[in-house]
């Protein structure tokens, strides 16, 4: 299997404007890509896309060679944290076992064995002594890492995240980008969005620049350039001339 | 009252009221967590025309009969307002508004037209403006814990793919949980659960039994299967509380009653419930700017004897009056600061930091540093 995701002419509007426009891509396997692009470049929607959260106005998504919907037990999915009511009565173990409820099918309950693997999945994350808090006495991103265990415990080939490191301690962001590098060297997939350039080039090998149209996309010491990021964020790009 | 509870009609009625109350607790804390309480309100308006065709087209007052033409009635409501908001721009919240007094407008005409009938049989159908309680008898009872029941057994079943539609609906998307179908499932639920009580307390007043039992219990737990108990018992509670104050009272409303004592429940969770109640955050809330006050009042005292060649160097209360200019409140202060041993008297009359003092302070300010 040459491309874990591969895209093609996809186009996504909500209303009358295209969102993504007459997107190509392909996501190699084993990749570690980031998705980055200004406010409203549809990055979520890129990834929502894929995960046929959203119907697409055009064109075909293939993951694993496949529809989404006959691979989905091999696509985890980070969302952004911002998403939910953290505020739920639940706790952190409680929402990481979510996680296998696909697995798990109808009516049967988590047990032991699931609650198992949830633990592990904490423990991965640096939180296991906090399995049993409710979640909104968590920091943001202790709540992320509760995300990302969540994702861990589905044992997937693929993984999207969506803005994992918006707002966390450096703490979390160590842990994080341990864990994507940790995910790679398993043959996984990972795809993030991701919204710091400068940490581009250190997190990450491949990057997709994408503003409603795909700008560019590769491995970052090819692609990340300049000129790719002018083409992308327009005249605003001042900040990380030395990121390149 | 010993009286009271070997009556068999009052036993009948109790038993009704706590069904529908801890029917209505369970589906109702899945409504509030999912912020659907306005929901909740539309249907049981929206309902009232379907008890009135009902009637029209049966002739029966038979409570199956009734419940299922109000089921119709909500569940159209809920149907017609996800179409609004999905073909029209109309917000979600504009569209309740106006299925909700469409719904009840067409409800008070159809029970208006019903009372100019020419014999008795359309008496009591008015009940379901303000519910009528003392009126249960025991085939209510019956139809009330059969289709509760048959909820309850389906809440229980789906409780783990309700919960995560509840939380991350967008995350159960992405297993391929048919997330439509389980909303539509756990809407129906709370119809039934609405429908349920529409005879004992009123189509005006139901939706407070959806919110409040539900709304009282998330101030005692962090627990979602917690919750959904003690809503159900809060909902029971009321239920029969409020059966048995309007049945030994004249002149007392039921479903008026009922509606009180869950809020009354809701009132003193709000205030003194553990961790979330108001009592709780003021007691917190003093305890954290007391204890900011007095770390302020040691910091400055670490200040100015930076100034000194020793910590120790005593300062007179004069000088901290200067940045602390509540002088009773500062004197609380350092004598709480003093008998902690964080400061000491000087022979001057003058306060000084102790070792201990110190330390506490850069402890602190290396602490503001991070």
């Amino acid at each position: 299997m040459a491309n874990a995701i591969e895209v093609r002419d996809l186009t996504v509007a909500y209303r009358e404007s295209p969102v993504l426009w007459d997107i190509d891509l392909d996501v190699p396997s084993g990749a570690l890509m980031a998705i980055v692009g200004p406010n409203g470049a549809g990055k979520t929607t890129l990834i929502q896309t894929i995960l046929s959260l959203i119907k697409p106005a055009a064109g075909q998504i293939r993951v694993l060679g496949q529809s989404y919907r006959s691979v989905a037990s091999s696509v985890g999915y980070v969302p952004q944290r911002g998403s939910v009511d953290w505020d739920f009565p639940t706790s952190a173990m409680d929402v990481v076992m979510m996680g296998l409820y696909g697995r798990l099918g109808w009516i049967r309950r988590p047990g032991r064995n699931e609650r198992m693997e949830a633990m592990a999945a904490l423990d991965q994350v640096g939180m296991a002594e906090l399995a049993l808090r409710q979640i909104s006495q968590l920091s943001g991103g202790q709540q992320q890492r509760v995300f990302l265990a969540r994702a861990l415990v589905q044992d997937a080939r693929i993984y999207l995240m969506d803005e994992p490191l918006q707002g966390v301690d450096a703490t979390t962001e160590r842990t994080i980008i341990e864990l994507l590098r940790t995910l790679q060297s398993l043959g996984k997939t990972v795809m993030v969005v991701h919204h710091d350039l400068q940490t581009v080039s250190s997190y990450f090998d491949e990057v997709l620049l994408l503003n409603v149209r795909r700008i560019a996309s590769g491995p970052v010491s090819e692609v990340f350039t300049e000129a790719n990021l002018r083409l992308t964020y327009g005249g605003r790009v001042a900040i990380i001339k030395d990121a390149t | 009252m010993e009286q009271l509870l070997g009556d068999y009609t009052f036993r009948t009625v109790a038993l009704g009221t706590a069904i529908l109350g801890a029917i209505s607790g369970a589906l109702g804390a899945f409504a509030v967590l999912r912020r659907q309480s306005l929901l909740g309100d539309a249907v049981s308006h929206a309902a009232l025309p379907g008890v009135g065709l009902a009637f029209i087209i049966t002739g029966s007052k038979a409570p199956l009969i009734l419940m299922v033409g109000a089921g119709l009635a909500g569940w159209l409501a809920t149907v017609v307002v996800l179409v609004i908001t999905t073909t029209t721009r109309i917000k979600y919240d504009g569209a309740l508004g106006f299925v909700l007094s469409v719904f009840f407008g067409i409800g008070l005409v159809l029970l208006t037209f019903i009372q100019k009938y020419p014999d008795a049989s359309q008496a009591g159908l008015d009940s379901f403006l303000f519910g009528q309680a003392a009126a249960l008898v025991k085939q209510d009872v019956i139809t009330i814990a059969v289709l509760g029941g048959l909820a309850l057994v389906v809440l229980v079943l789906y409780w783990k793919e309700f919960k995560l539609l509840s939380f991350d609906p967008e995350f159960a998307s992405s297993l391929v949980l048919p997330v439509r179908r389980l909303d539509l499932g756990l809407t129906t639920l709370l119809v039934v659960a609405i429908v349920i009580g529409l005879q004992t307390v009123g189509v005006v007043l139901m939706s407070a039994m959806i919110i409040a039992p539900a709304a009282a219990a998330r101030q005692w737990t962090d627990n979602l299967g917690v919750m959904v108990l003690i809503s159900m018992a809060i909902g029971a509670f009321s239920g029969v509380g409020g059966a048995l104050l309007s049945t030994t009272t004249s002149n007392l409303p039921t479903g008026p009653t009922i509606v009180l004592c869950a809020s009354g429940i809701v009132l003193i969770s709000v205030i003194i419930a553990p961790r979330r109640g108001l009592v709780w955050e003021k007691i917190r809330r003093t305890l954290q700017s007391r204890r900011l006050r007095s770390e302020a009042i040691l910091l400055d005292l670490f200040e100015l004897a930076r100034k000194h060649e020793s910590f120790e160097h005593p300062h007179m209360e004069a000088a901290l009056l200067v940045m602390h200019p509540d002088a009773s409140t500062l004197r609380r202060q350092l004598r709480s600061l003093h008998s902690k041993g964080l400061i000491s008297v000087h022979s001057t009359g003058g306060w000084a930091l102790t070792q201990e003092g110190a330390n506490t302070c850069k402890e602190l300010m290396a602490k503001r540093m991070r």
